[in-house]
């Protein structure tokens, strides 16, 4: 039923399996760094999350009737799991990740019409599901413990960390940043005291602190994120915005009061924030068509996640930010909106120049 | 939600078509069929809000039943008296009397169920649900069929109200009808049963979005049942 339209057309480059292998090949030096730094549990809950993400897509696609095989073969069910694993507590019980990778492809697409129908990022969306639903499970960070070191479990320790969930957690547990320095705020003490125990900026940037799987590798995901820039999988507004918009708030409010407001420094470097920049807002589902409205989308996540950091009630906040901004997309979309080919952004017809002469 | 959507009830056609009872059909319609939750999507907001265990969804379901089949006693006898531009100011103030009712009655006899339901008993008078069977049926029919329409309605709702807490229950914390001796008296304590001992608990499912997804849950599932039975 398509209509002939005249060439000359551009042959795009990117189809979306390929597209989703460039996300994964980006993903992969942070991810496996986590793994590394972590442990075999992180390894074993990456590949639960991604098996039941897969499983999960599988019995959508089943359920709304369509091939099955293709679908999976386009790699988005992949990316969500590995996505919502690299946000995952690295020692989380199976569970977790059986649930979350369920969530993320069931809950988070499949209900809404699959692949590209979806109005809220599936790996966040099972974030926050799971965050509210088992808030202890999925607040419990662990120090690192470098594979090859003494503090690294085996192999089998590590199943029973994962399957059993049997660890000695007061051992291994450790507040990550954005804790400390919540902490820090609701118990009013002063930030400057507590920050350089909680926070040393080199190895924050390397991603050798407490926290998600593999959210902490500022450098790892920035070079990342730069390969995709690079291919051309996203554009390099919406990090740009949103690390930008952080800083400056952060910058701000930090030079009035330091005792009270953490320094961009830690804004961008602590929790999610390289990760939900570059892998999450990005996502082209769920953020706005045009380059204005994904610099409005950007700075968005970024204001939330100031705020929700700083006076709200939970440390950290990239999902719920990223969550709510994919709910202003549609309104973002109707606001601002392509110019139509011949036509003014008010879409008036452009003078032709003919009836000038 | 004080929706008083009475155009968008089907208007049902009686009496029953192929060979059918009259009586059968009004039970069919109100148990399945037409069921207020899950076909008509009427009474929602309770609907949603207290279903997080199957007591309580029994609790608001039982009131709202007994709301149903006396306003539509009433409104029926008084079908005939009852002008037309005048009609749904007469049926509020009959049902919120019947509400008023309800409320005080159970604030003296079932006070835990009442002080769990809360503001939901009161509200009972806006249950788009009663005001639209009062509109589409009762003031249209004897008061024998309406009464039945109203106990039909109304079992249909309890059951929906009960399934859905059930499953938001069970899936939130392994248990049914807990605390259903304290709510609704000794008698009911025998429906108490922990299902899975010892489950850690799915905190999602009891709070408000796992009432919408339960919900739709359930939802889809009657549907598939629905479709089924068609292509049997």
């Amino acid at each position: 039923m398509s209509e002939l339209v005249a060439g000359p057309h551009t042959r795009a480059p990117l189809s979306l399996p390929t597209l989703m292998r460039q996300v994964l090949l980006a993903a992969f030096p942070a991810t496996a760094f986590g793994i590394w730094l972590y442990g075999w549990p992180a390894l074993y809950l990456l590949l639960i999350t991604l098996a039941s993400a897969l499983a999960g897509e599988a019995l959508s696609l089943r359920a709304a009737g369509r091939p099955v095989r293709s679908g999976l073969s386009d790699g988005s069910a992949l990316v969500a799991g590995w996505i919502l694993a690299m946000s995952l507590p690295p020692w989380a019980p199976w569970w977790i990740g059986a649930i979350g990778g369920l969530l993320a492809t069931v809950l988070g697409k499949g209900v809404f019409g699959g692949t590209g129908q979806n109005p809220f990022n599936p790996a966040m969306a099972a974030r926050v599901a799971l965050l509210i639903a088992f808030p202890a499970a999925m607040t419990r960070w662990v120090a690192p413990a470098p594979l090859g070191t003494e503090q690294a479990p085996g192999l089998l320790d590590s199943l029973r960390i994962t399957f059993l969930g049997r660890a000695d957690w007061d051992a291994v547990t450790s507040a990550t940043t954005l804790d400390a320095t919540r902490t820090a705020v609701t118990q009013g003490q002063d930030l400057q005291a507590v920050l350089p125990e909680a926070y040393e900026p080199a190895l924050a940037a390397l991603g050798y602190a407490a926290g998600s799987l593999a959210e902490g590798s500022a450098l790892l995901l920035a070079a990342g994120g730069a390969y995709l820039i690079y291919q051309r999988v996203i554009s390099w507004e919406t990090p740009l915005v949103l690390l930008a918009t952080l800083a400056v708030l952060a910058t701000g409010t930090h030079a009035l009061d330091p005792q009270r407001y953490n320094d961009a420094g830690v804004h961008l470097l602590a929790g999610s924030t390289i990760l939900a920049a570059f892998f999450i807002a990005t996502d082209p589902t769920t953020s706005p068509a045009t380059t204005a409205g994904r610099a409005i989308f950007a700075a968005g996540c970024a204001a939330i996640i100031w705020i929700v950091r700083t006076y709200g009630g939970y440390p950290e906040a990239t999902a719920f930010a990223v969550l709510l901004m994919n709910a202003c997309t549609p309104l973002i979309d109707h606001w601002i909106r392509p110019r139509v080919y011949g036509r003014t952004r008010q879409g008036a017809p452009l003078a032709t120049g003919k009836e000038e002469a | 939600m004080a929706e008083t959507d009475a155009d968008q009830v089907p208007v049902t056609d009686f009496p029953g078509e192929g060979g059918e009872s009259r009586w059968r059909r009004i039970a069919r319609e109100g148990l399945w069929d037409n069921n207020v939750a899950f076909t008509q999507m009427l009474a929602l907001c309770p609907l949603l809000a207290v279903t997080s265990t199957a007591t309580n969804g029994l609790g608001l379901g039982l009131a709202t039943l007994f709301v149903m089949v006396a306003s539509a006693a009433l409104i029926s006898a008084l079908r005939g008296l009852i002008t037309d531009p005048v009609r749904i100011p007469v049926f509020i103030l009959l049902i919120a009397t019947l509400v008023t009712l309800v409320d005080m009655f159970m604030e003296a006899y079932l006070n835990r169920l009442y002080q769990a339901l809360g503001l939901f008993i009161p509200l009972i008078v806006t249950n788009c649900a009663i005001l639209g069977r009062a509109e589409v049926f009762a003031s249209r029919h004897p008061p024998a069929e309406a009464v039945f329409d109203g106990l039909m309605m109304g079992l249909g709702f309890t059951a929906a109200l009960v399934v859905l807490g059930g499953v938001r229950e069970l899936l939130g914390s392994g248990t049914l009808f807990q605390q259903a001796g304290l709510m609704l008296g000794d008698t009911f304590a025998f429906l108490e049963v922990t299902v899975l001992p010892g489950y850690p608990g799915f905190l999602l499912t009891i709070l408000p979005p796992g009432g919408f997804i339960a919900l739709g849950g359930l939802m889809a599932g009657k549907r598939l049942l629905d479709r089924r039975r068609e292509a049997a």
